[in-house]
């Protein structure tokens, strides 16, 4: 063998310095590429913060909306709805949405297992204008008259996928030596799934209902004709109730400047409890600790 | 070619096991007493595990699992019982310690209990967690943090942990399914020091993978091969007079 030869080329100073530029090159520009994907949050912050800053106050989130014309006013009402309308979602869709994803990781091969999947699949890719206009057809109609309790039914068959996919994901990732040690006590298979498998994942199932909540409590369009919006506060789930979404829709669709504001105001407030209810989800994670290895 | 004994705890009758149409274990006989330390070796694949998996019915639980022949336990057979009752009355520790991750050392000793809603008096339950934890020598390192998690304790720990756990039940034979193989050798030999301790009180299976590990801790040893039980016997005595050509060459070196 040429040892000479191969000390040459394996010691060549200039190639290693070569090396040395290309990959701190390629470092930089990996850096770049990914920082990009911060600047339309960072953009969209921003200009929330200048346009909406100036709208929120303790009037903002304490009082109703005034008539058009009257200074000042807020949208008590439309948080309250917001708040109302995704817990009621939650409410509706969790159990079916976590049981469904117990049974996609128990028994992945069954031909139940393949046709929930696939249903899921669909369902996530379902327009949500779509699934309000159902919706409209399964509670307003029969109902006689818009309601907030149409709007959950909308916004809770939207969660359902994002949760039973949590749930699933969650599950599979358990090591299947701990539903072993439990069996291995003689514990049937029922107690193995809700006293093992379930409290191992629940870290995860919650995050995905956390981050669930998120998602639908941006939603516009399948409120549109189910909860409807209403100027004046309401607590009653069977009554119109407006939500965040549905005042920045109606404000900004508006020809007032006064609106536009308060609109303004409302996407930023919207974009504030997003942000909130993260942080929770990650506290969450981060205190639950231990967790699956 | 097994040791007459008068009155086996474990007699295990042309027991096969099979995954689909694959037959794993082909009739294998032999009797173990009470309060011995029985060694099952050999090559990998050769059937070791499922051989344990079949005696607390866990290898009827894998896909394609199925068993034939008898196993009897204290003459009872063991397929005339429920799996809960046979998983009672018969521990099994797995290769990779597997504490309950939501539980705390103390829930983790009692998880027996606790999994299957028995529901036992608060001083009851802080007996059995010291005696067992004792008897799994694990008492004194953990005593002062019976509140903490299981996932906290090192590996050695958890495995010690896990025997407890098993201990907990009061079953009349403890499985262990290569208990050392996922620890360094330091935990090894304290698991092996607490598997002599432990014949006292129960009687154990191990697989292991180990031929030194058979040497050291067991009485009896059992070797097999493509799943038949070539050879078994006092591990002494096969260690120094094998009987049959494949124990001698596995036990030279000359292949597993």
């Amino acid at each position: 063998m040429d040892t000479v030869y191969l000390k040459r080329i394996l010691e060549d100073e200039k190639a290693i310095r070569q090396r040395i530029l290309k990959n701190n090159l390629s470092g930089v520009i990996i850096t770049f590429i990914s920082s990009l994907v911060v600047v339309p949050l960072v953009l969209i912050l921003a200009y929330l913060l200048i346009n909406g800053i100036s709208s929120i106050n303790f009037d903002f989130i304490t009082q109703l909306p005034k008539p058009v014309g009257e200074a000042g006013g807020g949208i008590v009402n439309a948080i309250a709805g917001s708040a109302i309308i995704v817990f009621l979602a939650l409410v509706l869709s969790v159990p079916p949405a976590v049981f469904g994803g117990i049974y996609l990781s128990e028994y992945p091969d069954s031909k139940l297992s393949a046709l929930v999947r696939f249903s899921n699949e669909i369902l996530q890719g379902t327009p949500s204008i779509v699934i309000g206009i159902f919706a409209w057809v399964l509670v307003v109609v029969p109902m006689g008259h818009f309601s907030a309790f149409s709007g959950s039914v909308a916004l809770g068959i939207m969660l359902i996928p994002i949760v039973l996919k949590a749930t699933e994901e969650t599950l599979k990732r358990i090591p299947p030596e701990l539903r072993e040690a439990a069996a291995s006590m003689g514990v049937p298979y029922h107690r193995v799934i809700l006293k093992v498998v379930v409290p191992t994942g629940l870290k995860g199932i919650v995050n995905g209902i956390l981050l669930g909540a998120t998602r639908i409590s941006g939603e516009t369009a399948p409120l549109l004709f189910t909860a409807f919006g209403s100027p004046f506060m309401n607590l009653h789930a069977g009554k119109p109730m407006s939500s965040l979404p549905l005042v920045i829709y109606n404000y900004a669709t508006s020809p007032y400047d006064e609106w536009h504001k308060l609109a303004w105001g409302a996407s930023l407030l919207l974009i504030l409890a997003v942000f909130g209810i993260n942080m929770l989800a990650r506290i969450f994670v981060s205190k639950q600790g231990g967790g699956t290895q | 070619m097994s040791i007459k004994t008068e009155k086996p705890l474990l007699q295990l009758n042309n027991l096969s096991a099979y995954f689909h149409d694959k037959r794993i274990l082909k009739d294998v006989n032999f009797s173990v007493e009470n309060s011995k330390v029985v060694s099952i070796m050999g090559p990998s694949g050769c059937g070791k595990t499922t051989l344990i998996r079949c005696v607390n019915r866990m290898h009827e639980m894998s896909p394609g699992g199925t068993a034939a022949g008898s196993i009897l336990l204290d003459g009872e057979d063991l397929n005339q019982l429920n799996t809960i009752t046979v998983r009672r009355k018969i521990g099994m520790v797995f290769q990779r310690p597997n504490p309950f991750p939501t539980m705390t050392i103390y829930e983790n000793v009692i998880a027996g209990y606790l999994l299957n809603g028995i529901k036992i008096p608060k001083k009851l339950s802080l007996e059995i967690v010291e005696d067992s934890l004792s008897k799994a020598a694990l008492w004194d390192e953990v005593k002062d943090s019976l509140n903490k998690k299981g996932t906290y304790l090192s590996g050695g720990q958890q495995q010690r942990l896990c025997i407890a756990r098993a201990l907990a039940m009061n079953p009349e034979i403890l499985l262990l399914d290569e208990p050392t193989s996922a620890l360094d050798p330091k935990a090894t030999s304290r698991i092996e020091e607490l598997v002599v301790q432990l014949k006292k009180n129960v009687t154990i299976l191990m697989v292991t993978h180990n031929i030194a590990q058979a040497a050291r801790v067991s009485d009896d040893t059992a070797f097999m091969y493509l799943g038949e039980l070539v050879e078994y016997g006092s591990t002494k005595e096969m260690f120094t007079v094998p009987k049959d050509k494949r124990t001698e060459e596995y036990l030279t070196g000359k292949f597993g």
